[in-house]
């Protein structure tokens, strides 16, 4: 058993240096970044290259692709925007250097309308179709045709003898 | 009713024509916007020393290659043809440049070394030049008339008939 008036263990010194070294590697790595940008810079990067592609990728956006090319791709946001150049300046200049294929949505003007509006369209198109259809059912099950000459004949026929009888 | 049975027929004209066209296009084929504009200028340092720089060549045909050490085997195999088209027609005034992206400088080096290239060569700090001139990946070759605009563009590794084609038909130019 432990005697309690032992003294408590003593932090070895170079443990003691290389934790707070650490720390404050780490931190002032993490201030760095944060003075020499700010999050609100950060964020309007990311929200710009979320909607450029990464080139080399398959379908990745320059703000989520691990790639060398989208971090160089994400670092010249980054000087454009404390350039002070707006979300669109930088888009164009992306899109004279790869062309509209950089860009992850199309534009809307142009051909390109008909990607944005051809869905609602067949939406359109075919919910049209479904009420049209479904009205001609309706309309059959709530009136339906005319009984065979024969028949009617021979029902009225009888419906009289009964009556008669 | 008779349109009612053309209906299918009708209706499937334009999909056949859609998948006619589609299948004959290259989906990777992307066109560069660049291509018959003004070439963007650079200004780089080179591997052993001095610059280089578009603005200093106005008024030479320039072939530009982007190349990487790890680009393995494009790069390797159209080394050796950049190398010949340089020796073969600097005396006309034809310029080669390459530009090295994303490399570790001792790698660059040691290709550069193999290949024996003796036209400028540059490294592509934060891959700007790269990017201005839309590049995807390695190699490219950008073919710069005399007056600075791109006269072609080629994704992939050259063969040596290409580039001769191109080489002469930027020196003919006026």
């Amino acid at each position: 058993m432990p005697r309690r008036d032992a003294p408590p263990p003593r932090l070895d010194g170079s443990l003691v240096w290389l934790v707070v070294g650490l720390a404050m590697a780490i931190g002032s790595g993490v201030a760095d970044v944060r003075a020499a940008t700010g999050p609100a810079i950060e964020d309007r990067v990311r929200e710009i290259a979320s909607e450029l592609r990464c080139v080399v990728c398959q379908n990745l956006s320059v703000a989520d692709s691990p790639s060398d090319m989208a971090k160089e791709m994400r670092n010249l946001v980054r000087d454009q925007v404390q350039e002070g150049k707006s979300a669109e300046e930088i888009q164009a200049y992306f899109v004279s250097r790869y062309g509209e294929f950089v860009l992850l949505s199309p534009p809307k003007r142009g051909f390109n309308l008909l990607v944005w509006g051809l869905p609602f369209l067949a939406i359109a198109a075919g919910g049209g179709a479904v009420f049209l259809v479904a009205r001609r059912w309706t309309k059959r099950a709530s009136s339906p045709p005319p009984a065979d000459p024969t028949y009617a004949d021979r029902v009225s026929r009888e419906l009289k003898n009964r009556e008669g009888g | 009713m008779n349109w009612k049975r053309l209906l299918i027929p009708l209706a499937s004209v334009p999909v056949i024509l859609l998948l006619a066209y589609g299948f004959r296009v290259d989906p990777k084929a992307i066109p560069s916007p660049l291509v018959q504009k003004a070439a963007p200028d650079f200004r780089l340092k080179a591997f052993g020393g001095g610059e280089v720089s578009l603005a200093d060549l106005t008024g030479k045909p320039v072939v530009l290659n982007f190349w990487a050490s790890w680009c393995y085997p494009a790069c390797y195999e159209e080394a050796p043809l950049l190398e010949a088209t340089w020796r073969r027609y600097k005396d006309q005034g034809l310029m080669v440049v390459g530009v090295d992206i994303q490399d570790k400088e001792a790698n660059a080096l040691e290709f550069i070394r193999r290949f024996g290239f003796t036209f400028p060569n540059a490294p592509d700090p934060g891959s700007k030049v790269s990017i201005d001139y839309g590049v995807y990946g390695v190699p490219e070759t950008f073919f710069i008339d005399r007056q600075g605009r791109i006269a072609y563009k080629h994704v992939g590794a050259l063969t040596p008939a290409l580039l001769d084609a191109q080489a002469q038909a930027l020196l003919k130019g006026t």
